[in-house]
């Protein structure tokens, strides 16, 4: 059996063209995670310029009423660029550096991941370029120009499904094309080994404060961690710390677009079967001869066929749970917790938010969940007005 | 017990041109076969098309999509062949990716490529590390799958090369399937390191379209492979390809053998 594997889930089904970066990648990933100049540097970027720790918020309008366990939210949305998407970032484009690399590239759903790049590029002083599917280019303009702004260069991606998929086709693509000196940051615990293991291990931060945290405020551990799950980066990052707690559920919450009784969604563990894909070997979207399924959400960072290899492990052996949230309970759940808590929620946490909606009572009201809050919802705003009928542009 | 690479294929310096199957239609792609091996086509490399081909430019990632648009899938890419064996016993390799492998059941594959004599598979998102997928299965069927090598190679040509069956495909460029006005790659030196292993056949491909391209790819190795710029014919003349096809075929053949 090959590196990087999950129990069967995992690999490296890359061209060959791309397997020395890996094996430099893998390499270098090994020595400077032990470094501690290197782990220095990096925490005083993650302290200093994108403001960790991050803040673990016990919403109690919430709490009270959805007459519930108590519901503490992880507030990567206060992150700088607005997610947890700069935890990896920040990581492997200090890491890139350190390799040599003057250039990096990246895909985007949303966006939110693009942008992460393109700041942690300007602050290190790399060239950036961003591939973002044609229809998100359109439904995210502003990240877009975000994105510009920055200093990075952005290519509409027109092929394919024109979507997140097709971005990382590209960006797949433009690395195999010019790998020398530049590095491949991939926003998600996806693609071929080392990225799974270097993103999650970029993004357990998230779960390192959040169980330190919620210990020092009520004394246990929590029932619950909900995060949603399109790659599975933020989820993977909140679960990681809680795996050997074996009395914590782990809940993914994945995108079921129009309903995962329609072709309209893009529910992974639902509605996938297992596959070989984007480098990995784990569950797609797929039809029966392996062709990879348009999939559909109105979110565009969970619009993604596949889903992390570590996570279809994760689920194989029974230890996270997956479950379908639909568009209009994601939206609902967007307005919810703006009106509710005050915070405008990426449309991807919405669907974390959704499901605690749904299933708060089923936890005892003497336990406490967590949220992880991914993102915030600026960049949304525009896209829910549209949805709710609002004739809304940016 | 022979091979038919070396006692065939490679007996003299091969021409090995590819194509998307079902791109248009079927009865093209059969008809198209059919021109390339009377053209002196040596192997014929048949693309299973795919929703995703990561290796590939623009020009067949268009053949994928037009081919899947109009509906072929992996049962009509052997009935596509089945056609090819009433006429012609030409030899026959495989190009897709591993997922549409993966999910036929590597078995009910294979076995389907013996019955029907196509003699290897070129599996791009497959590499060296990963060759245990699907090697043994495709051993038991008689099925060579072939290794490719890259310009980043390096020091894993040994380790490659050693190991080869078939023939070794080297990738000319980095990047992705297409035509190139040049080719930049050192080809001599990691063909000199192929040679000091093995010495199972290697073709050059990627980027090869003229045939003074053809000509110096197969000097410097035993053959070349060529798909975009056949692509590109059959994307232009859709089902009237068959005979420009073959033209072009027979030019590349022609400049091959000078080589």
């Amino acid at each position: 059996m090959s590196k990087g594997r999950f129990g069967e889930f995992g690999g490296q089904y890359i061209p060959e063209t791309l397997m020395n970066q890996l094996y430099e990648l893998e390499e270098a990933y090994n020595f400077y995670k032990n470094d501690k100049d290197f782990n220095d540097e990096l925490n005083k970027l993650l302290n200093e310029y994108a403001g960790r720790p991050s803040l673990l918020y016990y919403a109690e309008k919430m709490t009270k009423d959805l007459g519930g366990p108590k519901i503490y939210i992880k507030r990567e949305d206060l992150n700088h660029t607005g997610s947890h998407k700069i935890n990896n970032v920040l990581g492997q484009a200090l890491l890139a550096k350190k390799m040599g690399k003057t250039r990096v590239i990246a895909e985007t759903g949303a966006g939110q991941h693009g942008v992460a790049t393109a700041t942690a590029a300007a602050l290190l002083g790399m060239e950036c370029e961003v591939f973002m599917g044609k229809e998100d280019t359109d439904r995210q303009a502003l990240n877009v120009y975000r994105m510009e702004l920055l200093g990075a260069k952005v290519h509409p991606v027109t092929s394919g499904t024109m979507t997140l998929k097709d971005a990382v086709n590209e960006t797949m693509r433009e690395w195999a094309t010019r790998c020398e000196d530049t590095h491949y940051v991939l926003g998600s615990v996806m693609g071929p080994h080392p990225f799974p293991t270097i993103v999650r291990d970029f993004q357990s931060v998230i779960s390192k404060e959040a169980r330190e945290q919620i210990l020092e405020k009520e004394g246990k551990l929590p029932a619950a961690v909900i995060a949603c799950v399109g790659g599975g980066s933020n989820a993977m990052g909140m679960f990681y710390n809680f795996i050997n707690d074996k009395d914590v559920k782990l809940i993914g919450c994945e995108a079921a677009g129009k309903g995962v009784d329609t072709e309209l969604h893009a529910a992974t563990i639902a509605k996938g079967s297992l596959g070989i894909f984007h480098g990995m070997k784990s569950y797609f979207c797929q039809d029966k001869y392996g062709q990879i399924a348009p999939v559909y959400s109105i979110s565009a960072g969970l619009d993604y066929p596949g889903i992390g290899p570590e996570h279809a492990y994760l689920y194989k052996t029974g230890r996270a749970e997956y479950h379908p949230i639909t568009d209009d309970e994601a939206v609902a759940a967007f307005e919810y917790i703006a009106r509710t808590e005050g915070i405008i929620a990426a449309i991807e946490s919405s669907h974390a938010v959704a499901y605690v909606m749904k299933h708060a009572k089923d936890f005892s009201k003497d336990d406490s969940i967590i949220i992880c809050m991914s993102g915030r919802g600026d960049k949304d705003v525009a896209a829910i007005a549209r949805y709710k009928g609002v004739e809304l542009y940016e | 017990m022979s091979n038919i690479f070396k006692d065939r294929i490679f007996k003299e310096k091969a021409f090995i041109p590819f194509l998307t199957a079902g791109d248009p239609t079927a009865e093209t792609t059969v008809n198209c076969i059919l021109a390339m091996e009377r053209a002196g086509a040596d192997l014929i490399e048949i693309g299973i098309p795919f929703s995703d081909p990561t290796a590939e430019g623009v020009v067949i990632q268009d053949a994928n999509i037009r081919s899947l648009s109009n509906g072929m899938t992996t049962d009509g890419v052997f009935e596509i062949v089945e056609k090819v064996r009433e006429k012609s016993d030409v030899p026959l390799a495989f190009m897709t990716y591993i997922n549409p492998v993966f999910h036929y059941g590597y078995d009910k594959f294979f076995e389907k490529c013996q019955k029907l004599g196509v003699c290897a598979i070129i599996i791009p998102d497959l590499p060296f590390e990963e060759k245990d997928e699907v090697v043994d299965v495709a051993e038991k069927y008689g099925v060579e799958v072939i290794f490719l090598i890259a310009p980043t190679s390096h020091e894993r040509i040994k380790r490659i090369a050693k190991e080869a069956r078939g023939f070794i495909y080297i990738v000319s460029s980095m990047g992705v399937t297409g035509v190139r006005s040049s080719i930049n790659t050192d080809l001599d030196e990691i063909v000199s390191a192929i040679r000091a292993e093995t010495d199972t056949p290697c073709a050059i491909g990627f980027g090869i379209s003229t045939p003074e391209q053809a000509k110096k790819m197969a000097h410097i190795s035993d053959g070349a492979i060529v798909g975009s710029a056949i692509v590109k014919i059959i994307a232009e003349y859709g089902e009237n390809a068959p005979d420009k096809v073959y033209e072009y075929v027979k030019s590349m053949k022609d400049a091959v053998r000078e080589s």
